[in-house]
């Protein structure tokens, strides 16, 4: 009997700070969102119940037209940083030596000790007219005049990667570290090269962990909004930008708050195709049985 | 015709060498087991037969050919992992599948011989199990059969029982040896629990540091061994450090630590006369005497005690005897009619023939 209470109060202890935080910090915000983009504003504090503000949203093309850019552009950045973080958190799993390991992930840690926006400045440094590799490409003579060599797609990808591949380093490393060395062995052993054992023995071992790398990956890339700005200017297009605009430029809450509902559905029905393409539904990434 | 042959073999980590000139010659289809403590260099010595680790000196042959420079994946030797490494993400089928799928075969052949091999270890229609749903011992066959179903030319076995508990093992010990008779291949077994290398072998190749000290069949190695190593290190024995009083012919005159005097046969080369030896003697070569008992002691090594404990353990019951001067004896007695009945504070009487036990020289 008093068992089971110390169970239920230490349960209690334990889930009240989680229920706060997702109540007040997820939930109520997020309806709220969505309760103001169902107002229509027809007159100065007048408002009334109606869908105009999504369609509105579907009747401007540039609307839309972003937010797929934008989702098109994430997914680009998670295949990006999935390539990129795969050998890196490999290397640092299988590869290096036990000691070196705590070090190596260290360094992938450490970008994370600068902010953001000071991490962008330090892009816009290097890249802009006056930068460090326009001036060193004129040094040695490549090319004749400064080259801009910011304010477009590419470096917008090329930020966005830099900013996000650690959050699929970390969740690749924890999946391979759980990798024993001996499966690999048993894969070349049986008659596999090295193409089979990465394709049937790696990957699918490795597949929670990228699965859950991605999802976060590309999460955390369409709801950005520093890097896609000052990487890549007015001409970003990226729908945060958008949604920014809507609630402190034009002062206009029922449309942002229709394109934050939006934006979330989007990148969320995104996921769901992605997990439904490759197979895996969001349980696995978190156990395997 | 060897199966598997290696020649010399020398392996080197930095100043450490954990392979120091081994040799061996497997005949077909005989079951060959490497003995030893860990860390003698065993586990290296299959690795660089299955190809992952290259030897400094030496030659691998397989049924003749020399593999030094086939990669791990073009030799057809396969090899069951310690903790099995069974692939969790594919079902049993896919498992066993794995390798001929590797080689390319045709589907309908892959599914035909996943069943055949299915058959031949007993687990009828398990294609569709998860791995995770299958018991300690239906793991063990299944890692066999992913390696069998490709017809190596010897199959290495890494002490795929140690995480096994222990009326498993016993099961599996049989099981490995029928499976073995079955397939009629040669298997490669590496241990460091000697009774699975006396129970399955049909050679043992007992290493120590890096080197082989006697290769034999068990029972050889049981009752005959060559050296002090392999006497302490197969089967049990009692074990005291003497001196060697006198050497004539194959026996030795031994004082033991505490003035015990014994004659035992000389093991290896015969002892300097003074100098240290170690005496084993097996617990069941020695009997507990009535003490009332005549005893023609002629041809007998005595020593008296009190019964310290019994040890009950069916067939296999031992008595610990200790001497005046605190020696502990074990002795193999069984507790029941037609042996002398006896219980711990008793005094008794051990002997062993003088043809019974061995004894190594410094060095032997």
């Amino acid at each position: 009997m008093l068992r089971s209470d110390t169970g239920k109060l230490s349960l209690i202890l334990l889930m009240t700070p989680f229920l706060l935080w997702i109540v007040l910090l997820i939930l109520l915000p997020q309806l709220g969102i969505t309760f103001v983009s169902l107002r229509e504003k027809i007159g100065p504090r007048q408002y009334e119940f109606g869908f105009g503000n999504y369609i509105a949203f579907i009747q401007e093309p540039i609307y839309w037209n972003t937010l797929l850019r934008t989702a098109w552009m994430s997914i680009l950045v998670t295949v990006m940083s999935l390539f990129v973080g795969f050998p890196i958190a490999f290397y640092i799993a299988k590869i290096a030596k036990r000691r070196s390991r705590v070090g190596l992930f260290l360094l992938c840690l450490i970008p994370l000790w600068v902010s953001d926006l000071v991490r962008a400045f330090g892009w816009i440094v290097l890249l802009r007219e006056t930068g460090l590799i326009s001036g060193a490409l004129q040094y040695v003579g490549l090319i004749n005049g400064p080259v801009e060599m910011l304010y477009n797609d590419v470096t917008v990808v090329i930020g966005l990667v830099y900013t996000v591949v650690l959050f699929m380093i970390v969740p690749l490393v924890s999946t391979l570290d759980g990798m024993d060395n001996a499966m690999l062995e048993a894969g070349y052993n049986l008659g596999g090269n090295r193409l089979t054992v990465f394709r049937r023995i790696i990957v699918p071992y490795a597949m929670p962990g990228i699965v859950s790398g991605c999802i976060i990956v590309f999460m955390l890339t369409a709801g950005s909004y520093l890097t896609p700005i000052l990487l890549g200017g007015k001409n970003s297009m990226w729908f945060t930008e958008m949604i920014y605009d809507q609630f402190i430029t034009r002062y206009n809450w029922e449309a942002g708050a229709a394109f934050g509902v939006l934006l979330l559905g989007f990148t969320s029905l995104v996921i769901w195709l992605g997990l439904k393409l490759t197979g895996q539904n969001l349980a696995s990434t978190v156990a395997r049985d | 015709m060897f199966d598997l042959e290696c020649e010399n073999i020398i392996k080197r980590f930095g100043a450490f060498t954990a392979v120091d000139g081994v040799s061996l010659e497997i005949p077909s289809g005989s079951f060959f087991s490497i003995l030893g403590p860990s860390g003698c260099g065993k586990t290296t010595l299959m690795r660089m037969i299955a190809g992952f680790e290259t030897p400094n000196r030496g030659d691998i042959r397989l049924k003749g050919k020399s593999v030094v420079n086939t990669p791990p994946n073009k030799r057809n030797v396969k090899m069951v992992f310690q903790h099995l490494a069974l692939f969790p993400m594919m079902n049993v089928g896919e498992n066993i599948a794995y390798g001929l799928r590797c080689r390319g075969e045709n589907k309908t052949e892959i599914t035909a011989k996943v069943a055949a091999m299915l058959d031949r270890i007993s687990m009828p229609g398990v294609q569709e199990k998860q791995i995770s749903q299958l018991s300690g011992g239906q793991k063990q066959r299944i890692a066999i059969a992913r390696c069998m179903v490709l017809n190596p030319d010897v199959l290495l076995l890494d002490e795929p029982l140690g995480a096994l508990d222990l009326k498993l093992r016993e099961h599996m010990k049989i099981e490995l040896k029928q499976l073995q008779g079955r397939f009629d291949t040669t298997f490669l077994y590496i241990t460091h629990d000697q009774s699975e290398a006396l129970v399955m072998s049909d050679n043992v190749a007992v290493m120590n540091a890096g080197r082989f000290e006697q290769i034999g069949a068990p029972e050889t190695l049981y009752h005959a061994p060559k050296t002090a190593f392999v006497a302490g290190f197969v089967g049990d024995s009692n074990r005291w450090n003497g001196i060697a009083m006198m050497a004539d012919g194959d026996h030795a005159r031994v004082v033991v630590a505490d003035g015990l005097e014994m004659v035992v046969p000389i093991g290896g080369a015969r002892p300097e006369v003074g100098g240290q030896v170690e005496v084993f003697v097996r617990p069941e070569a020695m009997q507990i005497l009535a003490q009332d008992a005549d005893i023609s002691t002629a041809g007998m090594n005595t020593i008296e005690g009190t019964v310290d404990s019994l040890l009950f353990n069916g067939a296999a019951s031992r008595v610990l005897v200790r001497t005046a001067t605190g020696l502990l004896i074990e002795i193999v007695h069984r507790m029941d009619a037609g042996q002398v009945r006896v219980k711990p504070g008793d005094a008794v009487k051990v002997g062993w023939t003088h043809g019974a036990g061995l004894c190594f020289g410094e060095g032997g």
